[in-house]
């Protein structure tokens, strides 16, 4: 293991230009189609800032106000685009400050390529100056990284790096890339990456398994559909949609599924887990059998495993062999590129309606409505709800927009409803639940949509995370629309506190700051509503704004959410109070 | 599939890249699994090397390691054997005093009859090695150190499957 080889891709020789390393980074950056990245300069990737002074009309770089809001931005970039999303950082503490970032979007499948610029080559490891171990520290949150110490090196590392970033089940890469190589000269030319050898983004569907999948689909009387993040990645909305119409089968999402279909599709059953829908919950435990797409059986969505939709059939459509089996048994594995494996799936299987198992959905719907969902919505007593808050938004928006949310229970009232007509309009941090996500994803997501209407949705204690983001939102003229909902606790622990340490509410109280005079200190239009009767209209005012907009939203101080599994309880043990 | 702990070894055919053993590694660190053994060495095809990864699990676990260790983009394949399957061998240093090697003829007994060859001789100290099994290499350890030995080390698990591992095969595949 003693030399490093990026030899095994595809390369075709091509007219060559004697260039430094550095432009070599920014010309690769073009070539791949980049027109916006995000980050923050220091002095081991200043060459590379130089250049992007002189390419300033090709690329556009955003100068966050620290390397966490860098990478979040690229992540909601990438989120609403379906693009590569791209970070740059200087060595050791701007290296360290993207970590967050890549974690996160390495477990929610982002792709993203992050550049790091490091020390000179010949003081690698000598504890240099800004000199950090960044390939050591991010190989377990990257899909792949590598570091490179020659300029001729470059164009073929990140080609490569977006090629992985992108393909198959998407991640984020990693090229740090030293000082010494940023300098150098040496003969440019730049061919893209199709293929690396060891690697195969889309596994081969396995022969007689969509067959097999459409057999147990055939007869079952009881079906569920269980989609995730995977129909979305493989842009099979359709194929999906056109799939549970013709089977009649009622379908619920994973956080990171929401908005594949529109929310008011008549097959659309709500969402599964933690937070989720009381029907597709308790009916998991109930199906016959149960079809997994483009999902991966977090502990969020099973709650506890050994009791988890034992009864059913299981068939799961998914692009990650390693994913199959790992948490939940499949009978059927199918696996492949999403969108290509419900295509052949479709003509595969029978039209059906299963009425009677729709109205078992309906009949749990109308329990949670009276339990929950009618006081989040409609509260009658003192007090706003986060739930009328989204449903106002839904109003001003008519369900356009994206909504990015942060961590938190605002998180789960946003995305339990948030009402989504298109795609890729529901931005949060699913697997790694990252406070300080939101503002900084609502930036990145903004500028790759400028035409669509992007809505972040924070709570008090995240949006403290990255508020300094703001500063980016004023400077780049990002018209994000900032919602902060605000119960002066760090709610969502607050809750767990209450409900499983009997109110020992340890450090989850929060004394604020004038949140409106700090955005009007970034210059953003600012809006503080504490009561019912100014909402619709404060929302209003937001939604029409046509500039970046703050609405501060003081909500009930110990609202919970509902419906609830504990940890390590089952899914049919969902608490409705 | 066996619900006991058994030791497996574990084939790991990757691109011959800086970095790759640490990305192994962690997978089995994440998951708290300790690696009983380990080998990086060339395979038999030019630029891919071969890790030879000796694990105590049980073989469901091994299975989604195997899964894990394949989603590493410059793993080309992984495969798991118990140790039927699998012809291996560990190789065995001992260092000791010369005087001993001339005035202890049961010695040269243990060397004679543990197949073991001595790699040097000089007027201080002779070494010996010898290579099989795990448990031969401990025997003759158990046998050597009444007379004392100075330096002792053990090398990791190498192996060859019974099974053809169809690398070329597959890499042809991948070129195409
Ligand atoms: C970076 C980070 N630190 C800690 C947590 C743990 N955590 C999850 S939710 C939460 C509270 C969030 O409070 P707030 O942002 O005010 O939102 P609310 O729950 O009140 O809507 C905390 C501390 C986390 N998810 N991320």
């Amino acid at each position: 293991m003693e030399t490093q080889t990026i030899k095994n891709t595809d390369k075709a020789t091509k007219t060559t230009e004697y260039i430094s390393g550095s432009e070599a980074i920014v010309r690769c950056l073009i070539e791949e189609g980049v027109k916006i990245l995000y980050g923050y300069p220091g002095g081991a990737i200043m060459p590379v800032y130089d250049e992007l002074y002189k390419y300033q009309d090709k690329i556009h770089h955003v100068l966050t106000r620290h390397e966490q809001g860098a990478t979040h931005s690229a992540q909601g970039y990438a989120r609403i685009s379906g693009e590569v999303g791209v970070a740059m950082a200087t060595s050791g503490p701007g290296a360290t400050n993207l970590i967050t970032g890549i974690a996160d979007a390495q477990i929610d499948s982002t792709p993203m390529v992050c550049i790091t610029g490091q020390v000179f080559s010949h003081l690698l490891g000598s504890d240099a100056f800004q000199e950090t171990d960044i390939v050591g520290i991010s190989t377990p949150v990257t899909k792949w990284n590598c570091q490179v110490t020659k300029a001729e090196d470059i164009p073929e590392a990140i080609a490569k790096a977006f090629y992985i970033a992108r393909s198959g089940r998407p991640g984020p890469v990693l090229i740090d890339i030293t000082k010494d190589a940023q300098i150098e000269k040496f003969d440019f030319s730049y061919e893209k990456c199709t293929k690396v050898r060891s690697y195969v983004p889309i596994p081969k569907t396995v022969e007689g398994s969509l067959e097999a999948a459409a057999k147990l689909i055939n007869e079952a009387k009881k079906p569920l559909v269980v989609w995730g993040q995977g129909v979305i990645l493989g842009k099979a909305e359709e194929a999906f949609k056109a799939v549970i119409e013709k089977a009649g089968i009622p379908a619920a999402w994973t956080i990171l599924g929401a908005s594949a279909i529109p929310t008011k599709h008549p097959l659309n059953v709500g969402m599964v887990g933690m937070h989720g829908n009381y029907a597709p919950n308790v009916l998991t435990n109930e199906c016959d059998v149960l079809i997994a797409i483009g999902m991966r059986f977090d502990d969020r969505v099973t709650g506890k495993l050994d009791e988890y939709a034992t009864q059913a059939k299981v068939i799961h459509f998914e692009i990650d062999p390693a994913e199959v089996n790992k948490n939940v048994k499949a009978d059927v594995a199918v696996l492949g590129d999403a969108k290509a494996t419900l295509e052949a799936v479709l003509p595969l299987i029978n039209s059906n309606s299963h009425s009677e198992w729709h109205q078992k959905f309906k009949d749990l719907y109308a329990i949670e409505y009276e339990k929950v969902i009618k006081d989040d919505l409609h509260p009658t007593k003192e007090g706003l709800t986060m739930g009328e808050v989204l449903k106002e938004i839904n109003i001003q928006s008519k369900g356009n927009a994206a909504i990015v949310s942060d961590v938190g229970q605002h998180q789960m009232i946003a995305c339990r409803y948030a009402e989504f007509n298109k795609t890729k309009s529901n931005i949060t941090s699913g697997g790694l639940g990252t406070m300080g996500f939101g503002l900084p994803a609502a930036i990145g997501a903004k500028m790759a949509a400028p035409e669509r209407e992007v809505v972040s949705i924070s709570g008090d204690g995240g949006y403290q995370m990255t508020i300094q983001e703001l500063g980016t939102i004023f400077q780049q003229k990002a018209a994000v629309k900032v919602v902060v909902l605000n119960n002066d606790f760090l709610g969502m622990v607050r809750q767990w506190q209450q409900l499983f340490f009997e109110k020992r509410y340890a450090s989850t109280e929060m004394i604020n700051p004038n949140f409106v005079a700090i955005a009007e200190g970034y210059y953003i239009k600012a809006r503080k509503v504490t009561k019912r009767e100014d909402l619709a209209e404060a929302v209003k005012e937001m939604m029409e704004s046509k500039e970046a907009y703050f609405l501060e939203v003081c909500v009930e101080k110990e609202g919970n959410v509902f419906p609830m599994i504990p940890t390590g309880a089952s899914v049919s043990d969902v608490r409705l109070e | 599939m066996s619900t006991e702990k058994q030791l497996f070894t574990i084939s790991v055919y990757t691109e011959n890249n800086i970095g790759l053993l640490n990305r192994i590694s962690a997978i089995f660190q994440r998951r708290h699994i300790n690696i009983e053994s380990l080998n990086i060495s060339p395979s038999e095809i030019e630029g891919v090397a071969k890790f030879t990864i000796v694990v105590n699990m049980i073989e469901e676990n091994v299975k989604k390691i195997i899964g894990q260790i394949e989603k590493q983009v410059e793993v080309i394949k992984a495969y798991y054997h118990d140790l039927d399957e699998i012809i291996y061998q560990i190789s065995g240093l001992f260092k000791i005093k010369s005087e001993l090697l001339f005035e202890e003829r049961q010695i040269q007994n243990i060397i004679k009859e543990s197949n073991a060859r001595i790699v040097t001789v000089n007027k201080e100290f002779f070494v010996l090695e010898k290579s099989g099994k795990k448990e031969e290499i401990i025997e003759l350890y158990n046998e050597l150190s009444p007379f004392g030995i100075m330096q002792y080390t053990r090398s990791g698990l190498i192996a060859i499957s019974k099974d053809e591992m169809k690398i070329s095969t597959l890499l042809e595949t991948y070129n195409n």
